[in-house]
């Protein structure tokens, strides 16, 4: 970063990329707390429906207070992401808009309006609707908020995973040919629920941090307990969800992002037996093979391996990359040639040319590319933010476990050095959020679509002053919103009443 | 039966309906552009600001909605349009971000900023939003400076192979040197603050402000009666892009006259729209007790700028003109997705009947009862969420 501004010479799209990690890191920051509460309040509200016991319906209040306070920040750095595909990456927003811009417009008419309508019910609706299509109003705006994440995550599962699609070469893009195939791959099944558990998490880590700080105090013992009951079920069902489908999504970077699993590894050289590593120095012989493969004997290659070229754990071989550039030169001039041939009206060359293209399209992407080198993401990076997303998730379900014991057990309020633990677990959980993010997007790069277009490829013509000025401009108003919003919880929560009568 | 053709104006349609429905929305931005000038109070301000706060996020999500509907379905205009006309695009998102966090923060403590800078953050966006959203949609009319070469993915290879690129440096805020879009701009402007005028009287109940929300419906109106006249009287006798009998694109002299005698469907839609905007602020000028105005026109709102972007789109008609490179000119069969996703998506809008049915279902219920200064005074039942 600093580098970068000392570097007048950085392009457009080094700024565009700076500045589409400044809008998702701070989307990130809010989202999750969205999802998780909506869980936390949807429950709470249940319960005063079922109990009637007016307790509950004060308890629903107090989060869905703390949830609105959240919820508008969040939608406003949404709105940006989606707005950036088109204006810092138009040439992406072309090339892919055929696969990429359904699932963000069926995001918009199916699950942000359902969020959107419901939200206000749940606000302004206290007496105005009945008790029961309150609760209804509550849930659907948990619910919409889901299904809004499900279109994004299908959406971003298919620029890690590309599937669906075929190269038209007359309209130079990429376009579907099976819906199915992208709304419901078994990739974005997995970063869906990994994601969409990794904000359960928060909401539950969150309402028990916050319980906890309650009972620090001595005060609103009743809302503390409650709050502390509800976020460590919540929290422990999503940690131990996160853990599975975390499993499962190592299985499947194995398979179609090895880049990305090197890159968080830091292997330049695999192999069979390979190990993981818990700290640089430190390794458990083996475990690596069965993270990725299940299987003691799979074979994960190195980062200098892909490089190379290699044979996978399926008997499938890759080619070196400097071949895979070749190739996607020769369709890149094909191509070229094609467009050729159409205005001259040339059938003969334009058949020569689309045979070539058919052999050689699954390598266009990389005939973008400069040098293999390229195709390395930032090692150091990845590394770190895998080992700051599992360190800390799994600290937190050790808080979230002794928590939900000694609460069951009625002696939490006794033990001090616990309920600090709860509630310095909130910032871990949003660390270990944006660690898994960076290690998600950072660890793909230089793809902003695995194999079929490098960033250099996707951006937009804008110069790079255009671009520094909006990324202060969203900078200096993202951070004033985020200092705004935690004063302003800080103080709604410091502040609420106490009804523990 | 289900052609590629019906396919692409299919879509031009929806795309067009949501841009109708966004622009009756902005009556949210047109009320709280008149924050301080209507609101004298400090509870004149909370009515203004609390009554416009249940509607905002319909606004929000359908300017969303609108974005991606057109990404799905004329990605080339997405990325032609948002990459070039950079500036433009971006101070719309600033000002609706802003927008987002001033309802709930105003007066929360701790805000930091204080309840002034976010109630002036709500007039910034009440003003820029509506101006700079009719300035682009101007240039649908008046067309904007790019290039659209899809050869260039074949080009050579350490040059930035992008396919729009803008023809100047200004990257959008070239719209704002061509005076009809500024002409457009204000129109907008001003009926979203008739709307918004309107959508006051319809929701709150108050016999301080109600008198005072009448006489601005009449002072607003005037300019943008004026300047909207203006600007389609000017369409209607401009030149257009459109595609010649051979399918190649060409500037046709009055072209959206032609349009609008060649479609006649769309020119009653114009004039039935133009009605009932005239109808529902005349019947609310004059008539004292009259409150339902906001539907009859914000329907003709609505039916007004469907039409209009029909006109620009249908008919073999450019939607977004190049004023450099008549070639380059987006029209629905060249900008347009696949049709295999345009079908897709045809599918997934048979929702949109249900969905405008649950939003009419919760305004409904919460425009039961009128909002009131004893409601924000939490008198009565027991207070609800409040900005």
């Amino acid at each position: 970063m600093l580098a970068l501004l000392n570097d007048s010479a950085a392009s457009a799209l080094e700024w565009s990329r700076l500045q589409f990690a400044l809008t998702a890191c701070y989307h990130w920051l809010f989202v999750p707390l969205t999802l998780g509460l909506a869980v936390v309040m949807g429950l709470m509200e249940t319960a005063w429906y079922r109990t009637n016991d007016a307790f509950w319906k004060h308890a629903a209040q107090f989060w869905q207070k703390i949830f609105g306070i959240n919820f508008a920040i969040g939608v406003a750095t949404g709105i940006i992401l989606e707005f950036e595909f088109g204006t810092n990456w138009s040439n992406y927003s072309w090339f892919v808009g055929d696969i990429f811009g359904a699932p963000l417009a069926i995001e918009g008419i199916v699950a942000f309006f359902m969020e959107a309508t419901f939200i206000a019910v749940m606000f302004f609706g206290w007496n105005k609707v009945s008790r029961g299509t309150h609760l209804a109003s509550t849930w659907l705006t948990g619910l919409g908020a889901t299904l809004s994440a499900w279109w994004i995550l299908v959406a971003n599962s298919w620029m890690q995973h590309p599937v669906g699609t075929t190269f038209n070469p007359e309209t130079v893009r990429n376009e579907m040919t099976d819906f199915f195939a992208v709304a419901f791959a078994p990739e974005a099944v997995t970063k869906f629920c990994h994601t969409v558990t990794s904000g359960w998490m928060t909401g539950g880590v969150f309402a028990v941090g916050v319980g906890c700080w309650f009972l620090l105090r001595g005060r609103n013992r009743r809302l503390a307990l409650a709050s502390v009951k509800v976020g460590s079920i919540v929290g422990i069902v999503a940690a131990l969800l996160v853990m599975a489908t975390g499993d499962k999504s190592g299985i499947d970077i194995a398979r179609t992002q090895p880049m990305k699993l090197a890159a968080a590894e830091g292997l330049e050289r695999g192999g069979q037996q390979a190990p993981f590593s818990i700290i640089p120095g430190i390794e458990v012989p083996g475990v690596l093979s069965i993270l990725a493969t299940h299987d003691l004997n799979g074979y994960v290659p190195g980062s200098q391996d892909i490089i190379d070229g290699y044979t996978d754990n399926r008997g499938v071989s890759h080619l070196p990359v400097a071949e895979m550039m070749e190739r996607g030169r020769k369709a890149r001039v094909a191509l070229g040639n094609y467009h050729l041939a159409v205005k001259a009206g040339d059938e003969k060359a334009k058949s020569e040319a689309a045979a070539v293209l058919e052999t050689e399209r699954e390598y266009l992407g990389y005939g973008y590319l400069n040098s293999p080198e390229d195709l390395v993401p930032p090692t150091g990076l990845v590394y770190w933010s895998f080992r700051a997303m599992v360190g800390c998730g799994s600290l937190l379900l050790l808080v979230l476990a002794l928590v939900a014991w000694f609460g069951r057990k009625g002696t939490l309020e006794n033990k001090r050095w616990l309920l600090q633990a709860g509630l310095w677990s909130i910032p871990l959980v949003y660390i270990a959020g944006q660690a898994g993010w960076i290690v998600a997007e950072v660890g793909r790069q230089p793809w902003a679509i695995q194999d079929l277009l490098p960033v250099t490829a996707a951006t937009s013509t804008l110069s790079a002053g255009a671009v520094q000025t909006t990324f202060f401009l969203f900078l200096i108003l993202f951070t004033v919103m985020l200092v705004a919003e935690v004063r302003i919880m800080l103080r709604a929560i410091r502040q609420q009443p106490d009804f523990t009568h | 039966m289900i052609t590629y053709s019906f396919l692409q104006q299919y879509w031009w349609f929806l795309v067009s309906l949501l841009g109708g429905l966004l622009v009756f929305l902005l009556f949210v931005q047109g009320a709280n552009s008149m924050i301080f000038t209507l609101g004298r109070t400090e509870d004149e301000r909370r009515l203004i600001v609390n009554a416009t706060g249940r509607k905002w996020e319909f606004t929000f999500t359908t300017l969303v909605t609108f974005g991606g509907a057109f990404f799905a379905a004329f990605p080339l205009f997405y990325s032609t349009s948002f990459g070039g006309a950079y500036w433009v695009w971006m101070l719309i998102l600033a000002s609706f971000v802003v927008q987002a966090v001033s309802y709930e923060f105003q007066r929360k403590a701790g805000n930091v900023l204080g309840t002034t800078v976010y109630r002036r953050l709500l007039v910034f966006n009440g003003i820029a939003g509506p101006f700079l959203l009719g300035c682009a949609v101007a240039t649908f009319f008046t067309g904007s400076a790019f290039v659209v070469e899809k050869g260039v993915m074949a080009g050579d290879a350490m040059m930035v192979p992008a396919i729009s690129r803008w023809a100047n440096a200004w990257h959008g805020l070239d719209a704002l040197f061509c005076p009809w879009n500024l002409v457009l701009g204000i129109a907008v402007l001003f009926l979203s603050r008739v709307l918004g005028s309107l959508y006051l009287i319809n929701s709150i109940s108050d016999d301080i402000l109600l008198p005072r929300l009448r006489r601005q419906v009449l002072a607003d109106s005037v300019p943008f009666v004026i300047c909207f006249v203006a600007f389609v009287a000017n369409v209607l006798c401009s030149s257009g892009v459109g595609e010649g009998a051979d399918g190649s694109l060409a500037v046709i002299p009055m072209k959206y006259w032609d349009n609008l005698l060649s479609m006649p469907l769309v020119a009653l839609l114009l004039l039935v729209g133009v009605v009932m905007v005239l109808a529902g602020i005349g019947v609310t000028i004059l008539r004292a007790g009259s409150r339902r105005g906001i539907w009859t026109a914000g329907t003709g709102t609505v039916l007004t700028v469907l039409a209009l972007l029909l006109l620009a789109g249908l008919n073999g008609t450019s939607f977004y003109p190049s004023t450099v490179d008549t070639a380059s000119s987006l029209t629905i069969t060249n900008s347009c997705s696949s049709p295999f996703t345009l079908r897709v998506m045809a599918w997934v809008s048979l929702v949109i009947p249900f969905v405008l049915a649950y939003i009419f279902w919760a305004w409904h219920a919460i425009n039961r009862k009128d909002l009131t200064r004893d409601e924000l005074e939490g008198k009565g039942a027991e207070a609800e969420h409040q900005y």
